[in-house]
């Protein structure tokens, strides 16, 4: 059994505790924008947030996450416009998609804590993601794209 | 024939005299209803230092009932089974008068007058004050619901399990003096002084023990190995990189991780987490003031400090992924985490900074690798995944062997065999 809060809302689920919590929220609790990808947490596909860190969900035990706070991809905003989301589809990052909501999570934790990020800070930061249809170029000019905006907007949002 | 007789006579003598140190009456039990005069301050006071000293972590098993007892807890001299400490009369210690609470608390010794095992940490509640004993008596009296429970019996062989034989130890070893308080040192030193040796018993882990198990005094809070992990010298011996200040305990004691160092992981995360939390600030920071002292850091600024800068500067350069098999499984597994820019970033440590690479025994280490934080670990609310059931012995050697370079250390012998016994240890429920 274990109880966290799932984007906003107290969920439980009658797993055994060293249940991924990945299975916890795609098989148990319906949530499946979050990918299954390599399963030993070295590709990203199945970050999360776990209290706002971006966490690989395919190896955390739930009992790990008892009464924590995570947000997957249908959670990290109301109507889909979270900055790193606007420059994903401005910019048409996505191929295939599979490794997407993984690579948008890390993403928006990635601008939380570097705020500006360089190519290196974001090659450094983003190379636990694999993307199999080679989209880096367009996932790391988003990357800046989306922090410019957020950058632009904190200057707006201080002026007004 | 009379120096025969000497020796008998003073061999029955040092016998007699040390029945008489070593036996202890029962104490008369009580009739619980006898015990109401309690105050709401007292009981208040008595939960918070409860907590603070950890009763619960060893006093409850997983999933059992508060203060039940049957926590097991595996020593090198065997497996030990924690006491009940609920007010049952049965099972617990609901007959147990306050002069009984407080002889085992200060002496060791149960109601009926046997040796309790010194894995109670009675040397150090010894140096608490009356009125703190007397407080926590009142809490887990009044609050604490009754458990009937019977204690599972320990896994100690004999002779060991000889409890008159407790006493001897406690001659030997025991350090039975009360809290002093140093003039020399400010009130807040003292302050915490009091907390760290007595109540919060940090010495029970921190300090190395000699053969037979006992505190070795003259290298109080050198390091010592626990429950299958290394508690880190807590002197100027601390192998981390950068100074361990006030300001570095302070934060590690109120929020699980200091930004400078790392995170409390282990049998370290329930005594910030369920244990020192329940302190006022202030007593959280006299406690940071001792150990400041006790580390010799004094007031530094850090900034600027070669350590740190060489930390954040050895992360720019990323290393060529096809060539270190250690850094590409770093990169792919724990750099989008431990990667913290030109800035330090709470939650993103390096682990250059932190002890575990810089402790001649990788253990640390590998217990985080195998099996992350939980969310009631290293910082609230945060965790980290665990590769148990993902690397093999051989990946997490090599990512060990990686950092440990990085970190500027020479490499740890025989580092494959060690993560397989790691691997293997006993899992404690921390």
């Amino acid at each position: 059994m274990a109880t966290f809060n799932l984007n906003g809302k107290t969920v439980t689920a009658d797993v055994e505790s060293d249940t991924p919590l990945l299975w916890v929220i795609r098989d148990e609790l319906g949530f499946t924008g979050t990918k299954f990808g390599c399963g030993i947490g070295t590709c990203g596909a199945c970050t999360v947030h776990v209290g706002g860190r971006a966490t690989r969900s395919c190896i955390t035990p739930v009992v790990a996450v008892e009464g924590a706070n995570i947000t997957t991809i249908e959670g990290l905003s109301v109507d889909g416009d979270h900055p790193v989301q606007v420059a994903w589809q401005a910019l048409q990052v996505p191929q295939c998609g599979y490794c997407q909501s993984g690579q948008i999570m890390q993403a928006a934790s990635l601008l939380k804590d570097i705020p500006n990020p360089t190519d290196a800070e974001i090659d450094a930061v983003m190379s636990g993601n694999l993307c199999r249809c080679m989209t880096y170029v367009r996932i790391r000019q988003a990357i800046h794209d989306a922090a410019a905006a957020t950058t632009q907007a904190e200057k707006e949002n201080n002026n007004a | 024939m009379h120096k025969g007789i000497i020796i008998s006579l003073a061999l029955i003598t040092g016998v007699g005299l040390f029945g008489i140190y070593a036996w202890h009456s029962p104490i008369e039990p009580i009739n619980p209803q006898q015990n109401s005069a309690f105050t709401p301050q007292e009981i208040a006071l008595g939960k918070t230092l409860a907590s603070a000293g950890y009763c619960g972590t060893c006093h409850t098993a997983p999933d059992g009932q508060q203060y039940a007892g049957n926590y097991q807890m595996h020593t090198e001299f065997g497996t030990i089974y924690t006491s009940n400490i609920t007010p049952d009369e049965k099972t617990g210690i609901g007959s147990w008068s306050l002069k009984a609470f407080e002889r085992a608390m200060r002496s060791g010794v149960s109601r009926d007058g046997h040796h309790l095992l010194p894995a109670f940490p009675y040397e150090h509640f010894n140096k608490m004050s009356a009125e703190d004993i007397k407080a926590i008596y009142a809490y887990i009296m009044t609050s604490i619901p009754a458990v009937n429970q019977v204690k599972e019996e320990n896994g100690i062989p004999f002779p060991l399990n000889i409890r008159w034989l407790q006493a001897g130890w406690k001659l030997l070893f025991a350090d039975t003096s009360e809290f002093a308080k140093q003039s020399d040192k400010s009130e807040d030193w003292n302050r915490g002084a009091y907390l760290s040796e007595g109540l919060a018993h940090c010495g029970a882990c921190h300090t190395p023990r000699n053969a037979v198990g006992a505190e070795d005094y003259d290298n109080m809070y050198a390091g010592a190995a626990i429950d299958g992990w290394y508690a880190p010298s807590l002197t100027a011996s601390n192998p981390a990189p950068l100074p361990w200040r006030a300001e570095d305990f302070y934060e590690y004691l109120s929020t699980g991780n200091s930004t400078y160092h790392d995170s409390a992981g282990g049998p370290m995360a329930p005594v910030v987490h369920a244990g020192l939390s329940a302190l006022s600030s202030d007593d959280l920071m006299a406690i940071s003031l001792y150990f400041a002292d006790k580390a010799g850091s004094g007031e530094q600024n850090i900034e600027n400090n070669e350590a740190l800068l060489s930390a954040i500067n050895a992360q720019q350069a990323l290393p060529d992924l096809r060539l270190d098999k250690g850094a590409n499984l770093y990169a792919a597994a724990c750099q989008s985490c431990h990667y913290s820019g030109q800035d330090m970033v709470k939650g993103r440590p390096l682990l250059a900074l932190g002890s575990s690479l810089h402790l001649d025994e990788p253990t640390n280490l590998i217990n985080v690798i195998l099996d992350g934080f939980r969310a009631d670990q290293g910082i609230h609310g945060v965790v980290m995944p665990a590769f148990r059931q993902a690397f093999t012995d051989e990946d997490i050697a090599t990512i060990a062997a990686y950092l440990r370079q990085s970190a500027g250390e020479k490499a740890w012998p025989n580092l494959i065999s060690k993560v397989g016994e790691v691997r293997r240890q006993p899992q404690f429920a921390h």
